[in-house]
């Protein structure tokens, strides 16, 4: 048993969960032509059927199960403000679940000729009055109960009075934003906390001019825009979800990891050995001392930033991207890549920083400017 | 039932055939057909549906009905938060006494609980809705304006929910906004300790300081106390439902503008 949770506590860990999701994640939605076939030959799409779903949801179940048997699991999962991400997890997991499942249901339609199964039902018309209105009595009914039923069971917390000068460790922003707060541990505020939510929110906002695939509109279906898919995927499920769960169940006092089975223990020890991009080039590969010009100092830096943002995109584009390029345009591939090696970015540096130790790659903290 | 004398007619009959009645329910029962249709188009709040519906669009497995109920939670949180208005004052002195007399004086009281949970549900559902909305493509041609008012609502239903969350003025409020806070600090040129905030300044004078910068227009001090509180207060019970109003407004208009529910072709 213990081995068990000893066990558990070392994958979970993001240095070593996040590179497996990221190895597993592009099989299980595969992007392209050629991952998709890969998917087929490991039968991965049997995740979208009846047993897949039934063998995910009692495995998210036994996971629980077993969880609560363990007092600092049971202590943190249960914390009422923590009910409703738990409740998240399943959600999430059920509707995924059932999106693909009826995705792949309707591929496998197109794929033998017929229309999507909402074609079908589409032919026939019905009267809002009473079809649509029981189905939405009915829902919000449910939902009614649902939410007093919660609230007769779980009371709302309320802790000490706000005091200003103690400040509780650790101090967690709302469920919601802590996948910001997460970003924190990679990057510094004005880009975890100011530049990422507005891209996100631009970036979020361009989805329906940045797709240009006129497929796929009104059913479910997979196979049609697998690459759509595959990226909303990855950053709803990985940088969204994914995250917030890192940050609301492992992450205990001075934000230091905790595995699920392990107990928060405040004197826990993190060895800073983060070092920055000028002083790996200038003081272990150069062996000299740090110019004292911030320019001179930060040009390997700049020259690496200028590389990703300027000329990736344009190298891309010649080469692996170049049917992308020649399908969106000019102005739509220039915001797609940007967006793209924007969010891409946090994986990079979460990389770097766990195999480099890398901390900033431009360090400018005389004017707050460190990436 | 023309031969039905009034002695026969149940109560409900005969109430549904005073004047008043039929002043205010003008179709009556719907029964056949072209009454089903008037009850929709009489009625102003059913009028926010069509008539008629392709078949996909009522099945649950198309729409996990997660619009209609993330705007079904934002009325029962409007409900709930009315009534807790009238026992909460927004004063460093009071809030957190009136939420203990709201826990400790009101026999059975949930109002607070449902208040508190139903938020959380409408951020999962709204998020819930976006990932249906992206699943059936549905913010493909012509719906791509209102997905970017559907990012808007999303956004506003998160600071919604932020707002609210130092209202009850304990130790987890305040620094859940002071972590959340700290990040508008941070902006760029405008923040005091964002990048480049010290260009912004003539001379020695600097114009960006923990007394002037976004942070300080955020939360109205150097710290988050009174000014915050009542600014928090007042962006949650009024200023913010204003404005996710209209964008509600604009978002279920274009949803029948834009042709209904998404359809295959």
């Amino acid at each position: 048993m213990e081995s068990i949770k000893h066990f558990i506590n070392i994958i979970s860990a993001p240095y070593v969960m996040f590179p497996l999701i990221l190895a597993v994640f592009f099989f299980i939605f595969p992007p392209t032509d050629r991952l998709l076939a890969i998917h087929k030959k490991l039968r991965l799409y049997k995740l979208w059927t009846n047993g897949g779903g039934i063998a995910l949801f009692s495995s998210l179940i036994i996971i629980f199960a077993f969880g609560l048997t363990d007092s600092n699991f049971r202590r943190i999962v249960t914390k009422p403000d923590n009910v409703p991400i738990a409740g998240l997890i399943f959600l999430v997991v059920f509707f995924l679940w059932w999106s693909m499942k009826q995705a792949w249901e309707n591929d496998e339609r197109m794929a033998q000729g017929q229309g999507p199964r909402e074609a079908e039902d589409a032919k026939e018309k019905v009267l809002v009055w009473p079809d649509l209105v029981y189905i939405e009595l009915i829902a919000l009914i449910l939902c009614t109960v649902l939410l007093i039923v919660w609230s007769i069971f779980l009371k709302a917390p309320l802790e000490e009075p706000a005091n200003p000068t103690v400040s509780p460790n650790p101090s967690k922003a709302p469920w919601y934003f802590l996948g910001l707060q997460e970003m924190l541990v990679y990057f510094d505020p004005w880009i975890a906390g100011v530049l990422f939510p507005t891209v996100i929110i631009i970036g979020m906002m361009a989805i329906p001019f940045l797709d240009t695939n006129e497929k796929g509109c009104g059913y479910y279906s997979f196979r049609e825009r697998k690459m759509a898919v595959s990226i909303f995927m990855f950053f709803w499920l990985v940088l969204w979800v994914f995250l917030i769960l890192v940050g609301t169940f492992l992450r205990g006092p001075n934000w230091n990891f905790f595995g699920p089975f392990e107990p928060w223990d405040i004197s826990k020890l993190e060895a800073l050995t983060n070092v920055n991009l000028s002083e790996i080039i200038y003081m272990i590969w150069l062996k000299q001392r740090l110019p004292q010009n911030i320019f001179l100092r930060e040009i390997w830096g700049f020259l690496l930033i200028f590389f990703y943002f300027g000329a990736a995109p344009l190298l891309l584009a010649k080469t692996f991207l170049k049917n992308l390029y020649a399908r969106l345009g000019s102005l739509r591939y220039s915001l797609f890549t940007f967006l793209l090696l924007m969010a891409v970015s946090l994986p990079i540096k979460m990389i770097l920083r766990w195999v480099f130790n890398i901390k900033y790659i431009v360090a400018i903290p005389e004017f707050f400017f460190n990436i | 039932m023309a031969d039905q004398t009034d002695e026969t007619k149940g109560i409900l009959k005969r109430i549904s055939e005073t004047p008043v009645w039929e002043s205010v329910f003008r179709t009556g029962i719907p029964r056949n057909r072209r009454q089903r249709m008037m009850v929709i188009l009489n009625n102003v709040f059913l009028h926010l549906h069509p008539v008629r519906l392709p078949k996909h669009g009522i099945k649950l497995k198309y729409t996990w009905c997660m619009g209609g109920l993330s705007f079904f939670i934002f009325l029962a949180l409007t409900v709930t938060g009315i009534l807790l208005m009238f026992y909460y004052r927004p004063t460093v002195e009071y809030a957190y006494g009136d939420i203990i007399d709201l826990k400790e004086q009101v026999p059975l009281g949930i109002m607070r609980e449902i208040h508190r949970w139903g938020a959380h549900l409408m951020v999962i559902a709204v998020w819930l809705h976006m990932f249906r909305v992206f699943m059936t493509g549905a913010y493909k041609s012509p719906r791509e304006f209102n997905w970017m008012v559907g990012v808007v609502l999303l956004v506003l239903t998160m600071l919604l929910s932020f707002t609210g969350y130092l209202l009850p003025w304990d130790q987890l409020a305040i620094w859940a906004i002071t972590v959340g806070s700290n990040m508008a600090g941070a902006t760029p040129l405008v923040g005091t300790s964002g990048p480049g905030s010290s260009l912004l300044a003539i001379g020695d004078v600097n114009f960006v300081t923990p007394s002037s910068d976004a942070r300080f227009a955020l939360i109205g001090g150097r710290f988050i106390g009174e000014a915050a509180l009542l600014r928090f207060y007042v962006l949650h019970c009024i200023g913010l439902p204003f404005v996710i109003m209209i964008f509600m407004i604009v978002h279920f208009w274009r949803v029948r503008k834009d042709g209904g529910i998404s359809s295959p072709l």
